[in-house]
């Protein structure tokens, strides 16, 4: 495996938002929200907010496998094991002290003057900003959505609008200022611009060998999640479009002598992240693209027409969508990623990011006639996930994917 | 006569079977893992060579597989266990076929198509219901040795069920129903039947139904449960036990007889460059 030489230009973006956010927190330079992953960013940002994602906190928890140290103080302040493992570990942390952001100068979580949420993705992300909301007494608003869709209709667009709409008066004041509809326009506009490259660059995966694989999207998705709407993004993935592009034309394989390829349904499990992008590049197989990264692809958004594309774009996501929507898209990918199998990771503590549950994984096999295999794990929480149990499973899997090529191209 | 032999390094046991050229298994042994995964190996596969009467230098090639395949260091090759049972199964009983083998720490259940391919598997989870620990928990709580488990199930005449998904309060109400003057035998049946439900809720089970694994190899009470749950009949193939160690030995042989550069086998990594 080849490190992207975009890495350093990604450090140092994540370096620079989260001290932006830090100086918004301790040197009151701005104020500051919090957002849930696909919540309304762009009007956060439009009214002069510095954004804070707590998602992306309890993952960088998680990835630095502080999660099971931190998670049983949160269970034992009532938040069970069998709920979002994302709330009880960054509830866990917070409440011990702890952060990852003290690498970044920060002392700890940016305090909130305002926690936005949006229900489109699961209920649990209110439950968490409720618990910042009673601690620091901030204002918690936000969106309940509708979820489950078949298709997305106009008035549950409609519906979401009035509720974006809704929390503009409170936003404006702890903001201290009124939204401005040009600069709406422009963060939407910066906001699709990013989705666009973002999308191209998840895209080049499409060629084979691909030039990227989803463990290095995952790392490289942060500014596609934290900073929607800003122009700094946008540069960012300009440059690695670049260098993805580069490494196309070049031939240039993420996997070395790239044999197979697969697609990653769910959610990724922060703290095997590396162990598992070993494993896969081991029997040369490649995880090209993900449900999971192409979340933050918002392609309805729309600088015309800022608070109506909003909505749309928060339900026309994957996670809002029932099985059968879902199973057209994972088809779409699977055709155009050209994969040889899906692996569905069945994260035990996020059943909205599971499509384990209702018999997808054999409906798809029986649509697509590949094979699918169940990953047990869980996003965060490591006590649900077993080394040797997921080494046999993806080797019998891989093995199961070689014997089915014709001989000669094994 | 030239053989072949493969190592199944399994959580409780290691098994070795040896082959001939005609795929017959020439000798089988089987050995406790314990904490010395190599030398289990190593003793199994001697084992097995003193069974079959057989010199080491008349092995041809030698395949690991089980979840300690990796230690083992004088295999020329490995496949997962997955892999292996499918093979060793499809050597003897024609698919499409379903395995269900029981090992000591997990469960699988690997479906098999009408070539004698692999088509799909699933695991249990992490979690040990629906495996042998279970059986030797039980048999803790019942005070005997899991060896004698099966004999006390045949005493067995009231039908009890236990409806925990997890061991430790299955044998939590395990502790109840003795408490309440439940017969042992009646305990030990209800222990398998419910061994029997992790199982067949894994995967639709189609085909044949051939049973692998140490758990059907010594505990008969299992294929009768799992042949009055499914109503139809269940196979136990020979060497039920040392199955995998028999397709690792089919492996071995598949890949000594196919001509250099037409390897069948998956792109892994060498034996020699594990780093754990």
């Amino acid at each position: 495996m080849t490190q992207l030489a975009s890495s350093a230009a990604l450090k140092a973006t994540m370096a620079r938002y989260f001290q932006a956010l830090g100086d918004a927190a301790e040197r009151k330079t701005a104020p500051v929200a919090w957002c849930t992953s696909v919540g309304p960013a762009e009007l956060l940002r439009a009214l002069g907010f510095q954004v804070f994602f707590p998602e992306n906190h309890a993952a960088m928890l998680g990835a630095a496998r502080q999660a099971n140290r931190v998670m049983p103080l949160a269970h034992a302040m009532g938040y069970s094991q069998d709920i979002c493992s994302y709330l009880t570990t960054d509830i866990g942390a917070f409440r011990l002290d702890e952060s990852p952001l003290a690498s970044y100068g920060l002392r700890g979580v940016p305090r909130a003057d305002i926690l936005v949420f949006n229900t489109n993705q699961c209920r649990d992300v209110r439950d968490w900003f409720e618990y910042y909301g009673r601690h620091w007494q901030a204002p918690v608003v936000g969106i309940r959505s509708p979820r489950y869709l078949d298709e997305v209709r106009e008035d549950d667009v409609d519906g979401v609008a009035r509720q974006i709409e809704a929390i503009i008066p409170p936003l404006e004041a702890v903001a201290g200022r009124r939204l401005d509809a040009a600069a709406l326009a422009e963060t939407v506009r910066l906001s699709r611009r990013l989705s666009d490259l973002w999308g191209a660059c998840l895209d080049t995966a499409a060629h084979r060998p691909a030039p990227l694989t989803f463990f290095d999207s995952t790392i490289h998705m942060g500014p596609a999640v934290v900073l929607r709407g800003a122009v700094e993004a946008c540069t960012y993935y300009e440059l690695l479009l670049a260098e993805l592009e580069q490494r196309t034309l070049a031939g240039q394989a993420a996997i070395p002598d790239e044999a197979l390829r697969v697609y990653w349904d769910g959610m990724p499990i922060w703290g095997r992240l590396r162990a598992l992008s070993e494993l896969f590049a081991e029997f040369r197989t490649n995880v090209v693209a993900s449900t999971y990264c192409n979340s933050w692809v918002f392609s309805a958004l729309d600088p015309d027409d800022p608070v109506h594309s909003m909505a749309r774009s928060s339900l026309e996501l994957f996670i809002v969508r029932s099985e059968q929507p879902k199973e057209e898209y994972l088809e779409r990918m699977v055709q155009r990623y050209q994969v040889d199998g899906l692996i569905f990771h069945d994260c035990r503590t996020c059943p909205n990011n599971s499509n384990t549950r209702y018999g997808m994984p054999q409906r798809m096999t029986e649509r697509l006639g590949l094979p699918t295999l169940v990953l047990d794990g869980d996003v965060n929480d490591l006590r649900c996930f077993s080394d040797e149990q997921a080494r046999t499973n993806v080797e019998g899997f891989v093995e199961l994917l070689t014997d089915r090529r014709p001989a000669g191209t094994r | 006569m030239r053989h072949w032999a493969g190592v199944d390094v399994g959580s409780w046991n290691t098994k070795a079977a040896v082959i001939d050229e005609a795929r017959q298994v020439v000798g089988t042994a089987v050995v406790r893992s314990g904490a010395d995964l190599k030398g289990a190996s190593e003793r199994a596969l001697r084992e097995a060579l003193v069974a079959a009467a057989l010199d080491p230098t008349r092995l041809v090639q030698v395949w690991a597989t089980g979840f300690g395949r990796r230690s083992v260091s004088f295999a020329q090759g490995s496949r997962t266990e997955l892999d292996c049972h499918a093979r060793g199964v499809a050597a003897y009983v024609a698919g499409p076929l379903t395995v269900i083998d029981l090992g000591g720490q997990d469960s699988k259940v690997i479906r098999v198509g009408a070539d004698g391919r692999r088509l799909a598997h699933r695991m249990n989870r992490k979690c040990a219901a629906g495996t042998g620990s279970f059986l030797e928990e039980i048999a803790l709580r019942l005070g005997t040795d899991v060896s004698k488990l099966d004999a006390l199930a045949g005493t067995a005449s009231e039908d009890l069920e236990l409806g925990s998904f997890c061991t430790v309060f299955a044998g939590t109400e395990l502790l109840s129903l003795i408490r309440v003057g439940k017969r042992p035998g009646d305990l030990a049946r209800a222990a398998y039947r419910s061994l029997i439900k992790r199982v067949i809720e894994m995967d639709v089970l189609q085909g044949t139904i051939v049973a692998t694994g140490g758990v059907f190899g010594h505990h008969a009470t299992m294929v009768r449960l799992l042949e009055g749950q499914l109503g139809r009949t269940v196979i136990v193939p020979p060497h039920p036990q040392e199955m995998g160690a028999f397709g690792a030995a089919l492996a071995a042989q598949e890949s000594s007889l196919i001509p250099a550069g037409k390897e069948a086998s998956p792109p892994a990594a060498r034996q020699d460059e594990d780093d754990e």
